[in-house]
């Protein structure tokens, strides 16, 4: 899925990364602990978080996170933003809840970083 | 950048400085990627630093990061000043976490950041003095996942 498809499934703005969105975004993650990002997330993920700070930034280029949604219209400020373009990391934000957003992106398809359902399946 | 002999350098992070948290973990991606290291390798090294400076960043004064990159492995020592840990195994159990309101809005302190450093190392060694500091040693081997990726 492109990021311009998820970016219209969300009804998302666009902060930054306007020229990214053609971007493939395979595996999808929603959290704002970051350390869980950190710990669960997989290169090339798609993250969705109320947590709105140069931390979120930080997060995102180490754990290799290839774009940002923030939900409930949260909106960065400028020095977060100045951030993530230094890093190449589209910024989008949606009217849509943490839960919401999941939901709706889950149901077209696209893979969670963590997979727990195939793991409690494969565990009966 | 050519890897014949050893690299190492060093980073200082100021304790309770929010705004520069993670700078040097990035420093030390960016040094891994101009040497050309494995992607995945690098992945597991920024976050290990990144969790380990975080942990300056919210409890210490001031720490060292040093990284140093051989053909064999890349170490980092984090060796802070700070209050130090009251119980080693109890700070290694996820969840497990003394930290306030403004580290949890920062998105850290949910008890992940040693337990996140021990994942992606293949060695973790923790030293700590209450009252004093904290000197946080991983290890992650260059020839073992070399060797794996061949078989693969």
């Amino acid at each position: 899925m492109t990021l311009n498809e998820i970016s219209k499934f969300l009804s998302c703005e666009v902060f930054c990364g306007e020229d990214e969105l053609n971007m493939e975004i395979e595996f999808g993650c929603a959290s704002d602990l970051m350390s869980d990002v950190l710990a669960f997330s997989r290169s090339g993920a798609l993250l969705l978080t109320g947590l709105v700070n140069t931390q979120t930034i930080h997060t995102a280029f180490i754990a290799e996170i290839n774009a940002i949604v923030f939900v409930r219209r949260k909106i960065p400020d400028k020095d977060i933003v100045a951030l993530a373009r230094e890093k190449h990391i589209p910024l989008l934000g949606t009217p849509y809840s943490l839960y919401e957003a999941s939901g709706i992106l889950y149901k077209t398809g696209l893979i969670s970083t963590m997979e727990c359902i195939s793991a409690i399946n494969e565990n009966g | 950048m050519r890897m014949d002999k050893s690299y190492s350098q060093s980073f200082e992070i100021t304790g309770n400085n929010f705004v520069d948290a993670g700078k040097a973990a990035t420093e030390v991606k960016m040094i891994l990627k101009q040497i050309g290291i494995n992607s995945d390798i690098i992945r597991r090294v920024a976050i290990a630093s990144y969790e380990a400076e975080m942990n300056v960043v919210m409890y210490a004064k001031r720490a060292s990061m040093n990284i140093e990159i051989s053909q064999e492995k890349i170490k980092i020592v984090v060796a802070d000043e700070g209050p130090g840990i009251q119980n080693i195994e109890l700070a290694m159990k996820e969840g497990y976490s003394t930290a306030t309101t403004e580290m949890r809005e920062m998105g850290f302190g949910a008890g992940m950041g040693l337990p996140n450093i021990k994942r992606n190392a293949d060695h973790l060694k923790i030293e700590s003095e209450v009252g004093k500091g904290t000197k946080v040693e991983f290890v992650i081997e260059l020839i073992k996942h070399r060797a794996e990726s061949i078989e693969q």
